[in-house]
This record gives C-alpha cells, sequence and structure tokens, in this order.
C-alpha cells in the first residue's frame, strides 16, 4: 500500500517479471487502474521486455471499469475469480496480482462488503496456491491506511511505500510493516528507479570474502605508496579529503590512470563534471586518460547532482559496476551527493557505496569536498571517513605569500603508514611528492623550502670548505712538529757524536799525559826515593798511591815488605 | 451454453423495441441470486415479453466472461436497443437500473 506515485505497481509488476523471466514462473497482473497498454508503455523504460515476457509469461487482464458502469445494488468477486482460475489453470500461473484493488473495493456499498470480497479473495488464492501481490492507495497516512485496516489483518506481508520531498527532492522509501513467518528488516529503506527496475537500498548482511585481500594496489606515485606502506590494499576503499583546488581529482585520476595501466577494469564516476573536461584537466598535469577510454578498461560516469536524488545515482552506479565490473573505481567527488535532499539519506547512499565496493572487492579512491583546512571538518559531513579503509588530506600550507599543497595520511587501516607530511607538486610530467622540509618544528614548503635547502646547501659546502681547511692545517701542524722531531733528532744524533769524539778525545789527552810524565821521568832518570821525600811523592808512598802500585817500582816493594 | 430466455406473458402492445441483455452470474453466489430474482421483477412488470436475456454463469464459461470483459458479478450488459449499458451489483436499486436500461423515458410515453 501506498500513495500515489511510491512505486506501488512497479513493485508489483518486477515481482511478476523477476518470477517470469528468472524462474520461469508464470504470473497474472489484474490491472484496475490502467490499461495494459499504458503500463507496457510505462514500463518500456526498464529492461523488462515486457511485451515479450507478456506473449507467454504474464497475463494481463484489464479490470479496469468503465466509467459508464452503473451500478445498482452489491456485487462480489466470483465471477471475475473464477475468470481468473480458468486463467491460471491454462498458464500454470504461480503469481498473481492486483493492481489498484481499492477501485474496485470502493465500488461495494459498505466496508462489510468489502471485508467479505478480501476475504473471498484470500480463500480463493489460498485455495489455488497462488502468490499474490495486492496493492492499494492510501492517502494521507495512516488515517486512511486504517479503512483497510482489516486487509492487514487479513494477508501474510504488508509493504508501505511512501513518498516525500526531502529539501525539495523526492525520496521514495519502503517499510515492511507485517511479514508473518519471517525475521524481516525493520525500518524504511530509500527505493530508487533504475534500467532494471526498482532498487530496494536494502541492508545487506556484510559478505565476508574467504580471505581479506593483503594485495597492495599501486596510488600511482611512488613515494605515496611507500608512505602507504606498499600501497592501496586491494578491496579497501581510500578517501582523499580536501578543500578546493587541493588536487584531489589529481590524485584520483593518477590512481584511475595506474589502475588501467594494470590493465584493470576501471570505473571512474565524477558528479557536475564531464568525464571529457576531467580528462583534459587531467592532461595539463601528464596524466594520460583518453586511450584507456578508447580500449574500454576505463569508463565514465557523470552525473548532475542538482535535483536529483542520491538514491538515483546509487541505482545508476549499481548498474555500471555489473555491467563494467571494474576492479579500481574513483568517485570524484562524492560530497556532492549531499548537496541536494537530505544529508542523512545522503550520508546512507555514500555508506552502502562504499559497502557495495567492498562487498565487490573493488578498491575505491573517493574524494570528498570539505570546508576550510579542517579535516575533521568531513567527519561532520558525509562521515565516510569513519568507514572508509585509508584518509588522506589534501590540505593547503600557506607560509611566507605562498601557498602549497600539503598531504597527510591521516588514517590507513592494516598499514604502516608514514606520519609525515609531504608537499605535493603539480607539472606538465606529472605529479610528484615531494619530502617536505622541517626545520625548528616548522614545516617548510615551496620557495621557502627551496630557499632553505639552499641556505643548507650553502652551509653544508661552507662547513666542508671550513673543514678541509682545518684538516690542512692541523696535516700542516703535524708535519712541522715531525719536521721539528726529524732536525732535534738529527741535532741530538750530532750532539751524541760529538760528545763520543769529545769522551775519546779526553781519554787520550790523559793517557798520554801520564805516559809522558812516566817517559819524562824515564828520561830525567830520577831517583824514586828522591822524589818521594823531597817531593810531594812523600804523600803518595803513605797513602799507597794506586798508580805507583800499578807502576809496579820494583825496587820498593820488597823494602816496604821487609 | 447460456440458458436463453425469451419473454413470458402476454405481449405488451405499447412497447415495440426488444430489448437484448446479458446477465453474468457467479453460480448461485448470493447476489447472483438475488440479481436474477431482481432482474426477472423488472422484466415482468416493465417489458413483458419484449425481452431476450441471456444468462451467462462465469463459473462454467469465464472465457465467454473474459471475452465480453466482466469480471464482476453480477453484472448486467445491455446490448441493444441504443448503446450499450453496464450495470454491476445485485440490481436492488430498481430505479438505476430502468434508467440504464432505458426505460423510465418508455413508461412515460
Amino acid at each position: 500500500m501506498g500513495g500515489p506515485g511510491t512505486g506501488k505497481t512497479v513493485f508489483a509488476l518486477q515481482a511478476l517479471v523477476n518470477a517470469a523471466r528468472d524462474r520461469k514462473q508464470p504470473g497474472i497482473f489484474v490491472a484496475f487502474e490502467e490499461h495494459p497498454e499504458q503500463i507496457f508503455e510505462n514500463a518500456a523504460t526498464f529492461d523488462w521486455r515486457l511485451p515479450a515476457l507478456a506473449k507467454d509469461g504474464i497475463f494481463f487482464l484489464n479490470a479496469q471499469l468503465s466509467p459508464t458502469v452503473v451500478q445498482s445494488g452489491d456485487f462480489d468477486l466470483g465471477g471475475m475469480l473464477a475468470i481468473l482460475e480458468a486463467k491460471k489453470l491454462k498458464l500454470g500461473a504461480r503469481w498473481i496480482v492486483f493492481d489498484g484493488i481499492d477501485v474496485l473495493l470502493a465500488l461495494l456499498p459498505g466496508p462489510g462488503s468489502a471485508m467479505r470480497e478480501v476475504y473471498r479473495l484470500r480463500d480463493w488464492l489460498a485455495h489455488n496456491d497462488l502468490t499474490a501481490i495486492i496493492t492499494t492507495k492510501i492517502d494521507g497516512g495512516e488515517s486512511a491506511a486504517a479503512n483497510y485496516g482489516f486487509m492487514q489483518f487479513m494477508v501474510d506481508c504488508v509493504i508501505r511505500f511512501d513518498r516525500r520531498l526531502e529539501q525539495a527532492i523526492s525520496v521514495r522509501r519502503l517499510e515492511i510493516t507485517k511479514y508473518r513467518g519471517s525475521d524481516f528488516a525493520a525500518g524504511e529503506f530509500p527505493l530508487g528507479f533504475g534500467p532494471t527496475g526498482m532498487v530496494v537500498a536494502a541492508p545487506e548482511a556484510v559478505q565476508d570474502h574467504d580471505d581479506a585481500s593483503t594485495e597492495r594496489v599501486s596510488t600511482g606515485f611512488a613515494e605515496l605508496d611507500s608512505m602507504l606502506g606498499g600501497g592501496l590494499l586491494r578491496g579497501s576503499s581510500t578517501l582523499i579529503t580536501g578543500a578546493p583546488g587541493t588536487s584531489k581529482t589529481t590524485l584520483a585520476g593518477k590512481f584511475a590512470e595506474a589502475a588501467c595501466q594494470r590493465g584493470e577494469r576501471t570505473l571512474y564516476v565524477s558528479f557536475d563534471e564531464g568525464g571529457d573536461r576531467i580528462r583534459r584537466n587531467l592532461k595539463s598535469v601528464g596524466i594520460q586518460l583518453d586511450a584507456h577510454v578508447k580500449s574500454k578498461l576505463l569508463r565514465f560516469y557523470s552525473g548532475r547532482t542538482d535535483q536529483v536524488n542520491p538514491e538515483e545515482h546509487l541505482t545508476r552506479i549499481a548498474v555500471l559496476l555489473r555491467e563494467h565490473q571494474p576492479r579500481c573505481i574513483v568517485v570524484d567527488p562524492l560530497s556532492a551527493i549531499a548537496k541536494t535532499g537530505a544529508l542523512s539519506s545522503a550520508r546512507a547512499v555514500c555508506n552502502r557505496l562504499i559497502y557495495k565496493l567492498r562487498d565487490l572487492n573493488a578498491t575505491a579512491v573517493i574524494t570528498a569536498l570539505v570546508d576550510g583546512d579542517d579535516p575533521q571538518a568531513e567527519s561532520t559531513a558525509l562521515q565516510i571517513s569513519t568507514i572508509a579503509d585509508s584518509w588522506i588530506h589534501l590540505s593547503y600550507l600557506v607560509h611566507g605569500g605562498e601557498r602549497n599543497r600539503a598531504l597527510t595520511i591521516v588514517k590507513s587501516r592494516g598499514t604502516q603508514h608514514s606520519n609525515q607530511v609531504r608537499e605535493l607538486m603539480l607539472s606538465a610530467t606529472g605529479p610528484a611528492l615531494a619530502d617536505v622540509y622541517s626545520a625548528g618544528g616548522e614545516v617548510l614548503m615551496g620557495t621557502l623550502r627551496w630557499e632553505k635547502e639552499a641556505e643548507e646547501s650553502a652551509r653544508r659546502l661552507k662547513r666542508h670548505a671550513e673543514y678541509s681547511k682545518k684538516h690542512r692545517e692541523l696535516e700542516f701542524a703535524e708535519a712541522a712538529i715531525a719536521a721539528r722531531i726529524a732536525a732535534l733528532q738529527l741535532d741530538l744524533e750530532r750532539q751524541r757524536a760529538e760528545l763520543a769524539l769529545y769522551t775519546r778525545d779526553g781519554a787520550a789527552r790523559q793517557t798520554s799525559s801520564g805516559e809522558r810524565k812516566q817517559e819524562l821521568r824515564r828520561l830525567r832518570r830520577v831517583d824514586t826515593a828522591s822524589v818521594m821525600t823531597s817531593m810531594p811523592a812523600k804523600r803518595h808512598a803513605g797513602r799507597g798511591s794506586p798508580r805507583a802500585r800499578k807502576n809496579g817500582n820494583g825496587g820498593r816493594e820488597p823494602r816496604r815488605g821487609a | 451454453m447460456a440458458r436463453k430466455n425469451s419473454g413470458k406473458g402476454a405481449g405488451a402492445p405499447q412497447v415495440t423495441t426488444v430489448v437484448v441483455m446479458r446477465l453474468y452470474i457467479a453460480g448461485s453466489a448470493p447476489n447472483s441470486v438475488k440479481a436474477i430474482a431482481n432482474l426477472q421483477a423488472i422484466c415482468d412488470q416493465h417489458l413483458k415479453n419484449s425481452y431476450r436475456l441471456e444468462l451467462i454463469d462465469v463459473c462454467e464459461y469465464p472465457q465467454r466472461a473474459l471475452a465480453d470483459g466482466v469480471l464482476v458479478t453480477p453484472s448486467l450488459t445491455k446490448v441493444s436497443p441504443g448503446r450499450t449499458a453496464n450495470i454491476i451489483g445485485n440490481l436492488s436499486d430498481t430505479g438505476s437500473v430502468m434508467a440504464a436500461l432505458g426505460l423510465h423515458t418508455r413508461a412515460a410515453e
């Protein structure tokens, strides 16, 4: 049940289509509100090929009552059910849809008759073993629904459709209010319409992959890969936040290019900017995507976010994911989704998109615009940062009259990541990351970094020059001392030689003088005794002069002994 | 096949046109039984024998009802004279049935 334009008919018809097409179970569609031709036309936007199915899978019964019909008294559905039963037996139908049964019930003279016919219907369905979808209009919520209260008690499952405006964007929702014998998901779930029909944003159970991948996927920057401990994990989602102009798209484009170069199918979802413009702009920083688009490796989806329900985008992206089977995905910028409609539904869409990508084990790079330089701003907007695996923040650092781009890895699950701020530089040959210069606790970038580096290298040169000068000086001093040592050594040797010479000379002189005296004495034929008494030789005799003894005066010796 | 009732009773001189009708019923469902009785009464009173009524039981002949585009029962179709008219219900409201069959003007003549 639901108000006008909430998707009741599409829902019911889609159930029949699925049964007939996928499970080969024929069905019957009883249209109280529209002519089957109209239904065909309306369903032509979906990929159901309804006219073909109508030939053998689905029987359409035009149950519109002519406006000229006059009502007189009570009636019942017995005839219609008899007709349908005959048809069911012929087709072997398993499903039946009563679309807009309220039109018929309203003609019955009272609620009692309506209730009676609904019970008749239920019994007939049970008897014929048919699964039925009955749609009915309700206006204005609960009070009108109360009129069909008995219907809610009768059926096994009640799905309520709702459409409302959230900030000028129409949002359709579905709620299962009752489902006997089923542990159904409570709450309202958003609906979207895509080429395959209605898509319900139902919460899906977390799909555990056999093993979480540890494979690393390159971001396209060797420097960034090394900061991330080798690259992004396969199947992970990475959020790039930044103010306008901080090169979010450049990073995303580089990732896409690297993915294509590896030969991986890639999907580039862009909002509010066409794929051709993005490619042109990326070309200016040396990122070439045209060839990959031509080779059909890369596909672009460009959505306009003004006046489009975020849900619709998700539906279209889901179709592309199925068609293209990408291994790498770029969404740029996801934050654009939040521009229209209610923030809560945009958040829900973002979450589901990320979960979907994760289930596909596709590696995703998602950019998000944040106001200002504070990365925390993101956490209050779309709250993607909490579910993304990695989070790279780009910011401007204004210093010394310059704006320079800085890259920080805020988080990266399962990765030993660098905590260093890097400078992102753009040039025609491609973007590059530079080590930032940090001096005195301050991060320097741009020309300041260049200046500081130049200054530093000049200082290094100077220090080197000083060092070599000092080195040379010391060498010289050492050499000088060594030379002095050598000179002194020579001097010493000279001295020693002199001393030796002097000593030998002196000895020689003494010997010769003694011998000369002896000689003289011998020549003079001096009497030893007279010499002794008359001359100081007397003292010699008394003391026993060694020289006298040594000289061995044979004449004195025997006398002393006697 | 459907039972065909030709008018009974003596000829009514003032009515020359024969009214052709089909009444679709669902077996012996209460409303169908009532409809037959109500229609019989109207015919007896106003049409005498200048009518032809075809009674179709959709439970027996669903294909016929489908071909004729009849879904709810009981349902009365006036085939001629004039434009085709459809009346659904057990025909308890004699006034509206008479109007749909174009009998009021006739009665006034």
